[in-house]
């Protein structure tokens, strides 16, 4: 088993928002490296939704509960409030329906934890400007035709989308892939963030 | 009386088994086989259920076959369920015909063969009787219980019946209900076996008259439902059966036609047609979200502390992904620890079966964590 003591520092972001004993749904949880920690450190009910069969048989490895599937098509089965939180790392971008999806998230979680990679920030917009094509960044390695994310979105288009739900917004960490916050509103970050993270409640 | 050649144990003797059909039966023979020792604490113990014509012998050779253990790929010492460090056990299903109490048994009262005289039993009843098979062995709780096809139902009505037996159970190519094509296959593998004359009602046990020739049909038809047409394809295509050319005629000129031909005419030397009719009935019979006014998740509310193993074939149409999802989804609403797993073949629904390497690697992850989580349990 691997060590549960350190995680990826942009995942440990997550961790800090998730309260002891509760029950979480990491969805997309790759190698279940967040969930693996939050059991371990937090002894919260962990389950994770994973598309790939190596992410899957790696998290049950760790011993961990996880079944293959994916948001588009897997969350319409899960109770209403069957889980204090909800976490969709780095997975809106590349769901169907987004929008969909996020009510999903709000219907099944009590609290919502959503991190986007922010297509707003400014070596993209750069990028875009000088060579004209579709931007390929550090954090957006793959070229238009192969990329898993076709519904890219920057800070500001979640956060219109969030207020048009009329979605409470608890607390927004814009954030670089190091995992290093940056203090900063909505208008900048958008410019400045590599990625940003979420932290919602509906409003009923 | 010939002595049995089975390991076998006499049960339900005093107290008669309550069947789901309003019958009783006593007493019940279980004939099965374990492999392995039980640690003292009790803790290595694994039931492994067999499928709709399998057997008691998972990991050692068939008696009348001569076959290696139908499961002896991975179970055995040093394999993925590893005989030098767990205690397997694996009994015949009742209503089976290896030294189970079945259709082929003698009924007490007259000492002749029950015949269709034996009573319609259930997956359920099944269960029943492996549980207290297993109480006898000394076992208080199962650290697993493992099955594919009929054997992952067998599980999931351990699930619902005896939950607190067990720590870990798995279920893989399975389904919690039969569909209408299920029953439809199995109803056209009875009418086989009783258009059979030989069959005579079932009353065929005395002298040299089995209804093979409605059996080996029957076998025909299931063992399609077992392949897949990818499966069916590359092994076979169009292929002849040792001729350059059709003949014109109704020979076997296919090499499938052939192929078929001899799983139907291997399968009568080793199963009873009655039993054949009497456990694809209990299966049909199966509806355990039905029980629950069509929510399974309420089946599984006692199972909360059972860590939960599902897989499925993507090229399995007998009990697909679908049927398979529908339980995992139960057991996450009803609370219950799951994994699951769609796996990607092209052999239909024996995959189970098969060398399947990420298969394998999925279940000897859920194993060693469910020793290792079952272990810490007791310790605590």
């Amino acid at each position: 088993m691997t060590s549960t003591a350190d995680i990826r520092p942009d995942l440990k972001l997550i961790a800090d928002l998730v309260e002891p004993n509760t029950r979480v749904l990491d969805i997309g949880c790759a190698d279940g490296e967040l969930l693996a920690y939050l059991v371990a450190n937090k002894q919260v009910d962990g389950r994770g939704i994973e598309i790939s069969q190596d992410g899957v048989n790696q998290c049950v490895a760790r011993g961990l509960s996880v079944i293959q599937g994916d948001a588009d098509n897997d969350l319409a089965e899960y109770p209403d409030q069957s889980f204090d939180m909800v976490v969709l790392s780095r997975t809106l971008q590349a769901v169907h329906q987004p929008r969909n999806v996020l009510l999903e998230l709000l219907r099944i979680g009590r609290r919502v934890i959503v991190t986007i990679p922010n297509f707003g920030q400014w070596h993209v917009r750069l990028n875009l400007l000088t060579r004209g094509r579709m931007p390929v960044t550090k954090a957006l390695n793959r070229t238009w035709y192969n990329t898993d994310n076709i519904h890219f979105c920057t800070i500001l288009d979640l956060h219109d989308l969030i207020e048009a739900e009329g979605i409470q917004l608890l607390d927004f960490v814009p954030h670089q892939k190091s995992g290093k916050r940056l203090n900063m509103g909505l208008s900048r970050a958008n410019l400045f963030a590599d990625q940003a993270l979420f932290l919602l409640e509906s409003k009923n | 009386m010939q002595a049995s050649p089975f390991n076998s144990m006499r049960l339900f003797d005093s107290e008669p088994l309550q069947l789901d059909g309003g019958a009783v039966l006593s007493p019940v023979d279980v004939a099965y086989e374990t492999y392995g020792t039980l640690a003292s604490d009790g803790s290595n113990a694994i039931l492994i259920c067999h499928a709709l014509t399998g057997d008691q012998y998972v990991a050692s050779p068939h008696p009348t076959t001569g076959k290696p253990g139908w499961w002896s790929r991975i179970v055995g010492p040093g394999k993925l369920i590893d005989t030098d460090r767990y205690y397997v056990v694996c009994s015949n299903v009742l209503g089976s015909c290896l030294g189970t109490t079945g259709p082929a048994s003698l009924e007490p009262e007259t000492g002749e063969p029950w015949g269709t005289r034996f009573p319609v039993i259930t997956i359920r009843d099944m269960v029943r009787v492996q549980n207290e098979l297993v109480g006898a062995l000394g076992i208080k709780k199962l650290l697993m219980v493992i099955g594919g096809s009929m054997g992952g139902m067998q599980v999931l009505e351990w699930l619902t019946t005896f939950p607190e037996k067990l720590h870990s159970a798995c279920v893989l190519a399975s389904a919690a209900k039969h569909t209408a094509q299920n029953i439809a296959f199995h109803e056209v593998g009875r009418q086989a076996v009783m258009a059979d004359p030989k069959w005579q009602q079932g009353r065929y046990y005395d002298g040299d008259t089995a209804p093979s020739k409605g059996l080996a049909v029957a076998r025909m038809t299931a063992h399609i439902t077992y392949l897949s047409e990818d499966a069916l394809t590359q092994k076979f295509g169009r292929n002849l059966q040792e001729r350059d050319a059709v003949t014109f005629g109704f020979d076997a000129d296919f090499q499938v036609e052939s192929y078929l031909r001899h799983q139907g005419s291997t399968f009568v030397d080793r199963f009873d047609a009655n039993s054949y009719l009497y456990i694809t009935r209990a299966m049909d019979y199966l509806d355990i979200p039905g029980r629950h006014d069509g929510r399974l998740a309420d089946a599984f509310l006692g199972a909360r502390h059972v860590r939960c193993c599902v897989i499925s074939f993507t090229s399995d149409w007998l009990y697909p992904t679908i049927e398979n999802k529908r339980v995992v989804h139960a057991l996450n609403a009803a609370g219950v620890p799951v994994s699951f797993a769609e796996i990607e073949t092209s052999f239909g629904h024996d995959s189970f079966l098969l060398d399947i390497p990420e298969m394998d690697r999925m279940l000897e992850g859920f194993l060693a964590t469910a020793t290792e989580t079952y272990a810490a349990e007791q310790s605590a």
